[in-house]
């Protein structure tokens, strides 16, 4: 490809919408005449009229956009990443997590560190189980790896705190077994999909 | 007139009327920061300050502990001189000019006060013969003070906000100035008393209905000179900095604002007296709040034009000052002469 052509690789028509800018007017007359008509135009009062509609709105009718932060939040996204959650089952009310340790082995920052053991039926049990949330990015790649859901990203974003302890224990994180009832399912981040049945297709075994 | 001269003006009166006179200004130029920041709050669609205090009214001692506390700061290469008095001269020569402004009706101590029954205090604190003249002059004075706050200063913003003071104070003086004249011409007399007196017929006797033209021109002068929006060039921000307050911190940089609101207090009762009637009372409102409602109303448009229009160019300022306002004015005097003479 020659400079040329690589210089002018623009196809179609570009869509261009010329502004509707008034010519100046070059006589000393006709500046006059502009410079008069702007002066008596009425724009400039209709232009306190608005301020001052909006004034009585703001007062009377209470509509203004500011949200009194501390004392008012607004919902935030489902997509947003913020401090994580662990669900618990519905059903037995027991913790998801099976201690697989993808989200350990996922972790970029390396800011998960978890242990497991057998418990005393010989089934696997998480005995220890931190995200340190001075090193966390806040990726959200344990959430999509986990293959239980039992790790996600939860919406509590004011995460400011004594000692970043606070939010790092598994107990911290887990939702509490009185509140199992209104544990909401994570429509968010490394959540299955709407149609994810769909999206299942046999592994093809035969090469 | 008759009424004034029975009484005897004496120091006491004087004084007290200064007193009163100042700490109203000064009371009415902390609250007016309060008001102005909800005003525009509202017309911004926000609620404006709110936490301090109820309505946030405590906003205003909250900021003033602020201002108080601040580290007294004079840059290593401003003149140090130059940049501590610059504040000054601008809030005493606004308060200066207030001394020979009107604010309220004259009247008499009831006489079951203690030491103070029966002292008049005057509308006036010094009524002298020249009490337009003087406003103008003094305010006129204030000029100096935002332009060598920006020349002390060491610094490129500095020396643009004192320019363009220098640009856009002188050309407003001449606008205020003539605009005066017309009505000055009709009253035959420089006393603001004597303004007041001329318009005590009532809503058709004021001088707004005579002089139309030279009210706008005032006040569009006026809104120069107080340096307000659409005129606030000498610190607009988006272009330079702070302009002349941009070395200034503490208290030193609210002395500029104390100025900056007395102006505007001024204004709006020069506006007030010499085309809206003063403080004659109106129907059953009595004198002194009929001049409380059109201050406000004069501080209150102040602020509604921050809030909806942008603000010109310095080149479009000169422009608008030296070849449409100036002219007008002219014509406006020259019109009002004839006439005077015709009907004389
Ligand atoms: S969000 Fe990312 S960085 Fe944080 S724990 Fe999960 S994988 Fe690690
Ligand atoms: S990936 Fe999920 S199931 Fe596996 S250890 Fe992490 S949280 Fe537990």
């Amino acid at each position: 490809m020659s400079l040329e052509q690589f210089k002018n690789r623009n196809i179609g028509e570009q869509n261009y919408k010329m502004l509707d800018i008034e010519h100046r007017p070059e006589k000393s007359w006709d500046r006059f005449k502009q410079a008069f008509g702007r002066s008596i135009k009425i724009e400039l009062f209709i232009g306190l009229a608005v301020t001052f509609g909006i004034m009585i709105r703001t007062l009377f009718r209470g509509e203004t956009h500011t949200i009194r932060y501390p004392f008012e939040k607004i919902p935030i996204s489902r997509r947003y990443r913020a401090i994580h959650e662990m669900k618990r089952l519905l059903e037995s009310g027991n913790y998801r997590c099976i201690g697989c340790g993808l989200c350990e082995k996922i972790c970029i920052s390396k800011c998960i560190a978890m242990d497991t053991r057998y418990d005393e039926n010989q089934r696997k049990e998480v005995s220890e189980y931190t995200i340190n949330f001075g090193r966390c990015i806040f990726c959200g790649y344990c959430a999509e790896v986990c293959p239980e859901l039992a790790i996600v990203h939860g919406d509590r974003y004011e995460t400011a705190s004594e000692q970043r302890a606070s939010f790092a224990l598994f107990e911290d994180m887990l939702t509490p077994i009185d509140k199992l009832k209104s544990q909401k399912e994570y429509p968010g981040f490394g959540a299955v999909s709407p149609n994810a049945d769909d999206n299942i297709k046999k592994t093809p075994l035969a090469y | 007139m008759e009424t004034t001269m029975i009484h005897e003006v004496t120091w006491v009166g004087v004084a007290i009327k200064a007193l009163i006179a100042m700490l109203i200004v000064s009371a009415v130029a902390g609250f007016g920061t309060y008001i102005e920041r909800k005003v525009l709050a509202w017309m911004q669609r926000r609620p404006g300050p709110s936490h301090v205090g109820p309505f946030g009214l405590l906003q205003l001692a909250a900021d003033g502990i602020k201002l108080f506390t601040k580290e007294d700061f004079i840059p290593q290469y401003s003149n140090r001189l130059i940049f501590s008095i610059a504040p000054v001269i601008t809030a005493a020569t606004a308060f200066i000019a207030l001394a020979a402004v009107p604010i309220f009706p004259d009247f008499t101590f009831p006489e079951w006060i203690p030491l103070l029954g029966g002292v008049f205090v005057p509308s006036i604190a010094a009524d002298i013969d020249v009490g337009l003249l003087f406003i103008l002059g003094a305010m006129a004075a204030g000029l100096y003070g935002p332009l060598l706050a920006g020349m002390s200063q060491q610094n490129k913003w500095g020396i643009i906000g004192a320019a363009r003071t220098a640009v856009q104070f002188l050309s407003y003086e001449v606008v205020t100035g003539l605009s005066m004249l017309a009505p000055i011409m009709l009253v035959g007399s420089l006393s603001l008393v004597d303004f007041n007196n001329y318009q005590t017929g009532g809503i058709a006797s004021w001088m707004i209905w005579q002089q139309p033209l030279a009210f706008v021109l005032f006040l569009i002068a006026g809104f120069a000179e107080t340096n307000r929006t659409p005129f606030d060039l000498l610190e607009h921000e988006a272009e330079i900095i702070s302009g002349f307050v941009t070395e200034y911190s503490g208290l030193r940089w609210g002395l500029f604002f104390v100025g900056e609101y007395a102006n505007m207090i001024t204004i709006a009762v020069l506006a007030s007296v010499i085309f809206m009637g003063g403080y004659s009372d109106f129907m059953l409102i009595p004198g002194w709040l009929m001049m409380g409602l059109k201050v406000t109303f004069f501080f209150f448009l102040m602020l509604w034009v921050r809030a909806s229009w942008p603000h010109v160019r310095p080149d479009q300022l000169m422009w608008l000052s030296w070849k449409v306002l100036m002219p007008l004015a002219l014509l406006n005097v020259v019109i009002t002469g004839i006439v005077v003479m015709v009907t004389a």
